[in-house]
């Protein structure tokens, strides 16, 4: 029934398939960011508690649930190869990490801008905040550790571990917002119950949240391309590319 | 539109510091990334041709003897 | 097929070795808890010696402490096996990794685990502690250090392949001792207060269930990488 998938796993496809795929999620990204940052900056009503600071979250609540995501997608790509031994899943996710570090950062970085204005401080040792802190810690604690190992297919292997067991901490970070009461607000999108947002706030938030996810997406598919030709330096059609593009 | 001026638009509603801090950090991080990550790839290509290029050197050295 | 001794025996069998490398070199024992100690006097000395505000922060001293020496004493966890070859030995043998791991980590909380929860409540009078809060201190250590222990453990098996392991060792499993650390200082809290703290409670002793069943695959896991 996977069999299919298989065939992807060759170095050649992957970087084929991922060449042709770029070039979609780029757009996609671009004009789902600025369509979504556009309409919040510029057409999003005003918050009539927070006044025109709350338009920080339209970065920030796409950057925090990607960080998420993106280890996520970290992780289950370091488990597909550790598992099924697929280089190229161990590829995506060195691929992903550095990448899921700046997203993390972002959003420490914007929350705490919004923070300033709102809670007097720039920083709260509230659950979520430091969670996320920590998320950032666990994202430089795989990219380090991938980058000591002389021997990548090694290093990838090391990486992927550490990376599942990581794991543990997205759940705590997820609902550590009801085990801890702190300054930060509850959770302004929830699945089930009717989100207590305005949807003239929600719609380019929602955009955002889906061109951060689509952005992620590309920056992967390049770094994905780079890491395969790195570790495949020594196959013909490699070495094609190199000379077509590498003599000067 | 929300906003009736451009200076308007700037001044954030008071909150021009932190809005304008918080975008301005995140184009710079995710401008940052993109730029080395697309530089990358060329990179490694030049290296590896490099390499191809060493690997020839050594091949016509050893031939010569 | 003979696969020679039995699973228990194999366990007993290492679990007692690594006892007596212990003992014969008694600085392993008493170098973590002497750093434990020193730390822990050094708090005072900084923060100022009002028993109002040591008695505050007492818990999160001990447990930041206990974090510190752990991390310090795991460092050593499988470096004289990796040298030596033994570590090979152990992979090849007939017995599932796992369990030998399970071993070997037992032994290395009897050693640094143990006496420093029998050393946490004096160093608890030192700091003013809470007298309600005795109890859970105990409590949450000796449910906390095999958690500690477990999972540091993780980060000692990835690196101990790597000349310069220490400095990554510490960004590798401080962010997993966190829940750990919240969790118990929370516990003393309450107990402090004389709020129930068994929910605390519940939750560490969940980690230390959940660590003990998956952290010696993980840690097999990487002790195969890191001897490849």
């Amino acid at each position: 029934m996977w069999k299919w998938l298989h065939s992807y796993a060759d170095p050649q496809r992957a970087y084929n398939l991922s060449g042709t795929l770029l070039p979609w999620f780029a757009t996609l990204a671009i004009a789902f960011i600025g369509v979504g940052s556009v309409w919040g900056l510029l057409f999003a009503p005003v918050d009539y508690q927070q006044g025109d600071s709350y338009r920080i979250i339209f970065i920030h609540v796409p950057a925090a649930s990607m960080s998420m995501s993106a280890y996520m997608a970290m992780a289950t790509s370091a488990f597909i190869g550790l598992v099924w031994q697929i280089k190229s899943a161990d590829w995506a996710a060195a691929a992903i990490a550095p990448i899921g570090a700046v997203v993390t950062f972002i959003a420490l970085i914007t929350g705490a801008a919004w923070g300033k204005p709102m809670w007097g401080t720039w920083w709260v040792w509230d659950a979520r905040l430091t969670s996320e802190l920590v998320l950032l810690f666990l994202y430089l604690g795989v990219i380090s550790l991938y980058a000591s190992f002389e021997d990548k297919v090694l290093a990838a292997r090391a990486a992927g571990i550490l990376a599942i067991v990581g794991v543990i901490n997205i759940p705590i970070i997820k609902y550590s917002v009801e085990w801890w009461n702190s300054l930060h607000q509850p959770a302004t999108i929830k699945i089930t119950e009717k989100s207590s947002m305005a949807p003239e706030m929600l719609y380019p938030l929602l955009i955002n949240i889906f061109g951060f996810g689509l952005m992620i997406g590309a920056i992967t598919l390049v770094r994905f391309r780079a890491e395969i030709l790195a570790r495949n330096g020594m196959r013909p059609w490699v070495r094609e590319l190199a000379k077509a593009e590498g003599v000067k | 539109m929300q906003f009736d001026s451009l200076t308007d638009f700037l001044n954030m509603g008071g909150y021009a510091f932190y809005v304008w801090l918080s975008y301005g950090i995140t184009v710079f991080s995710l401008a940052t990334l993109i730029f080395f990550s697309v530089r990358q790839k060329r990179k490694i290509l030049i290296e590896i041709s490099k390499k191809m290029q060493r690997e020839e050197r050594l091949k016509a050295n050893r031939s010569n003897q | 097929m003979n696969k020679g001794i039995s699973f228990t025996q194999a366990f007993y069998t290492l679990l007692k070795r690594d006892l007596q490398i212990a003992i014969r070199h008694k600085g392993d024992i008493f170098n973590p808890l002497l750093f434990f100690i020193l730390v822990v006097t050094l708090f005072p000395l900084g923060i100022g010696p009002e028993p109002q505000v040591l008695s505050r922060v007492a818990p999160g001293i001990i447990w930041v402490a206990a974090l510190l020496a752990s991390m310090l004493s795991l460092e050593r966890l499988f470096k004289a096996d990796f040298v030596d070859g033994s570590l090979e030995q152990m992979l090849l043998s007939p017995q599932p990794l796992s369990l030998m791991v399970l071993a070997k980590v037992l032994a290395h909380w009897i050693l640094t685990g143990v006496p420093l929860i029998l050393v946490a409540p004096l160093l608890a009078v030192l700091l003013h502690l809470e007298d309600n809060s005795y109890g859970a201190l105990m409590a949450t250590l000796a449910l906390g250090t095999p958690v500690l222990s477990l999972l540091g453990a993780i980060g000692v098996a990835l690196t101990v392949g790597l000349r310069k392991g220490g400095v990554l060792l510490s960004l590798l499993i401080l962010p997993l001792y966190i829940p750990v650390l919240i969790f118990a200082t929370s516990a003393i809290d309450a107990a402090g207060l004389n709020l129930p703290y068994s929910g605390h409670l519940a939750i560490i002793g969940a980690m230390l269930v959940g660590s003990l069943i998956l952290a010696p695959f993980a840690i097999g896991a990487s002790l195969r990488v890191s001897t490849n």
